[in-house]
């Protein structure tokens, strides 16, 4: 038996270090991370939400959108530092400073840049991604090619800052180079204690693809400062419209 | 060492000033008065006025009494001083050492300085005569000591010239006022007769001491030229500018980059030693066919790091078309700001953060334009779109907290969308709504949040405003613009929650 088990450490840390290169030389933040994501986090190769990295979000209408955003300002409250400065990139950006607080970023840490033209989205994009003071980089484009986010990827390698590239109503999910692909969509939320109302902002989030690791798909609840996950069970059908007129 | 003194007294500098401005008021008596002890007193009066005897120090209904025609304006010193300042640097062309005597004279060191202009009377003359173009009432008298100079300037009319050795003579006769003496010891003189300079001049110094003060030996001697004056240059400011002409002219690229860097390094190595750092650089280009090309940077946060203001000029070189080539590059920081070593930490994540974000900063401004890039800061307001205003620059912080207990959405739209809905009335949210053509069913709903317009700021209808959720899940900000009542009330979507 000895033996045998030796055999696997090797093999573990074989696949460690392959990781490690594959991630272009980042370090690992395993102790650090704590990002709160829990069994999303299993998905992942290392079991760790990859930071030097940039991650795809696609949303094909408002609401979505909304819920995308929703998403990646609670995610990136969780990775950025309190200290951490973001940057959010967009050409027709409506992103309302004021909701950012709710999801643990302040928002006077977050410099907003609305350039005009599409060319220089990217442009500012790829430059912020490149700038090592920063923690993240939100891009809202629609299409990107594969060259364009083959240059993203690059960026974040040699910068270790994470980027969110989220694309709005694309024509095609094309094959990007980012590490995965995400889509959110908003899930019927419910109120506590079966009171009538809003509840808590409730998503349905798909990780479509991921490199290296098991893509899959969970309902989430933004609760109290945290992600919770919402067991399937308990998702009820939504209720049925009874006020009358009058 | 002997020196070479000239002093010019203008008689009407602020009322001259004046009409250079307003050419009109050349002929029209006027003074310039300010308001002291609750009266408009008189503290200057140009030319015509004065010849018909209104006088600074008068009040101005005195003045009116005299020349009823007479024109008040505002005095300000500190103007008079600045024009002074300003006459003083246009003179640096003549001597490299003038000074200022306050309130309305120049002096000027020309030791050495007149045999350029043929002489001592063509240089005078020379002086005089651009400043008596420029419109200004100018005396002028030349001296070997300053207090001689000032005497010939202010008492003895035309533009005397003492000649070396002489000054004793020329003193003689002129008043005591003209040594520059307090008033109460020039009450004194006049008091016990002593009406010229001749008078008392050969009295004995321990005498004069003791009836009038030390203050009367000393501008006696300076007057002669027996003790030193000490006057206080001008110091003109030198602009950050850094000049290289070419001996042949360029037009690539690469030699264009080259020239840049050169320049940058000695402009920066300036600016490190006065402690600056630059905002705004202007590089000018002079072509061979006497074109002008322009190109300017400016930056977030002073800077003088060589690199980061070469990659901003990077940008811009490809709109310099050198085109028969440049003859001479001209590089000017036309905005510098200090910039201490250790500048105040904006947000301390990394050493060097702040010099790289702002760096960050500059490169996107530079290439998208700086209107583009906002920051911004919570304002106590609860209407949504003055919730929040763009912050001045990187380092602004919060003075207020951020909401959070309120709710607000994560997508919020510039300009509220008008939507078509089926709504019970008078206070419920609707049962469905209508947006871009997609019919939306309103399953759950909150509210509603009313929010006043501010009366202070706008005029306008107050908004009721209600958290909906669709039957797809998607939640949505509606509201009510005004009451139902006279005018059917309006529906409109402001915004979009996650």
């Amino acid at each position: 038996m000895e033996p045998l088990l030796k055999k696997e450490d090797i093999v573990k840390a074989l696949q460690k270090e392959v990781l490690s290169m594959q991630r272009g030389g980042a370090v690992a933040l395993n102790d650090q991370s704590a990002t709160g994501l829990g069994a999303i986090e299993e998905a992942f190769p290392g079991k760790e939400f990859p930071r030097a990295a940039v991650h795809e979000f696609i949303s094909y209408d408002m609401g979505a959108a909304a819920a995308t955003n929703g998403f990646m300002m609670g995610v990136a409250g969780k990775l950025m530092p309190a200290s951490g400065v973001c940057v959010w990139v967009g050409a027709k950006r409506t992103v309302y400073p004021v909701a950012l607080a709710q999801f643990g970023i302040a928002p006077d840490k977050v410099i907003f840049i609305d350039p005009p033209r599409k060319k220089d989205v990217l442009w500012t994009i790829e430059e912020a991604l490149k700038c090592e003071a920063l923690q993240l980089v939100v891009g809202e484009v629609g299409e990107l090619s594969f060259m364009e986010s083959r240059r993203l990827q690059l960026a974040v390698e040699r910068s270790s800052v994470t980027g969110f590239i989220h694309r709005k109503n694309p024509r095609t999910e094309n094959t990007v180079a980012c590490v995965s692909r995400w889509k959110i969509t908003p899930e019927t939320s419910i109120a506590d204690d079966g009171m009538p109302g809003l509840g808590m902002p409730r998503w349905h989030v798909q990780l479509q693809k991921v490199r290296n690791g098991k893509p899959g798909s969970w309902v989430l609840e933004w609760r109290n400062g945290t992600l919770c996950y919402v067991p399937k069970t308990i998702i009820a059908l939504p209720e049925v419209h009874t006020r009358k007129t009058g | 060492m002997p020196g070479r003194f000239v002093v010019i007294w203008f008689r009407f500098l602020e009322a001259d000033r004046v009409v250079r401005r307003q050419p009109g008021m050349k002929d029209v008596p006027f003074a310039l008065v300010l308001p002291q002890h609750g009266r408009m007193v008189v503290k200057a009066v140009n030319a015509v006025a004065y010849k018909h005897g209104v006088r600074a120090g008068m009040v101005v209904a005195d003045c009116r009494a005299i020349l009823p025609s007479l024109q008040v304006l505002d005095h300000d010193d500190d103007l008079v001083a600045k024009t002074l300042h300003a006459m003083g640097e246009w003179c640096i062309r003549y001597t490299p050492v003038v000074a200022t005597d306050e309130p309305d004279g120049l002096i000027l060191d020309i030791s050495g300085c007149a045999h350029l202009w043929g002489g001592e009377g063509p240089y005078l003359k020379e002086i005089l005569s651009r400043l008596r173009a420029f419109g200004y009432h100018a005396c002028a008298g030349m001296a070997d000591t300053v207090g001689a100079a000032w005497a010939m300037a202010h008492y003895v009319p035309g533009d005397v010239i003492v000649e070396t050795g002489r000054l004793t003579e020329a003193l003689m006769p002129l008043p005591p006022d003209a040594l520059r003496l307090p008033a109460n010891v020039l009450s004194k003189l006049h008091k016990l007769g002593l009406h010229d300079v001749r008078s008392f001049m050969t009295m004995p110094r321990r005498a004069l001491a003791r009836r009038f003060g030390e203050v009367l030996l000393m501008r006696l001697d300076q007057a002669l030229g027996q003790a030193i004056e000490p006057i206080c240059p001008i110091k003109p400011i030198v602009p950050h500018q850094v000049r290289k002409p070419c001996m042949d002219p360029v037009r690539t690229a690469a030699g264009i980059e080259h020239v840049l860097s050169n320049m940058l390094e000695e402009l920066c190595r300036r600016l490190a030693n006065e402690d600056a750092g630059l905002r705004y650089c202007v590089l000018t280009c002079y072509r061979v066919d006497r074109d002008v090309q322009q190109v300017k940077i400016g930056t977030s946060r002073p800077s003088r790091d060589v690199a980061h203001l070469y990659k901003l000029f990077e940008q811009e070189i490809s709109n310099i078309e050198p085109d028969l080539g440049i003859e001479l590059f001209l590089m000017e920081a036309t905005i510098v700001e200090a910039l201490s070593p250790e500048q105040e930490a904006l947000w301390n994540t990394r050493a060097n953060t702040d010099k790289e974000l702002s760096e960050l900063i500059d490169r996107v401004a530079g290439k998208v334009g700086g209107d583009t890039i906002r920051r911004y800061l919570p304002d106590e307001h609860y209407w949504p779109e003055r919730s929040v205003r763009v912050a001045d620059g990187l380092s602004e912080k919060p003075v207020t907290i951020w909401r959070k207990d309120i709710p607000r959405p994560v997508c919020l739209l510039p300009v509220p969308e008008v939507i078509d809905v089926t709504v019970p009335i008078p206070d419920y949210p609707p049962m469905l709504f209508r947006y871009k053509g997609e019919l939306h069913q309103v399953v759950k709903a909150d509210g509603p949040e009313r929010i006043e317009q501010e009366w202070w700021i706008a005029d306008g209808l107050q908004r009721d405003y209600y958290c909906v959720e669709d039957e797809k899940g998607s939640r949505f900000w509606l509201f009510r613009s005004g009451h139902y009542g006279t005018t059917e009330p309006r529906w409109f979507i402001h915004g979009f929650f996650a």
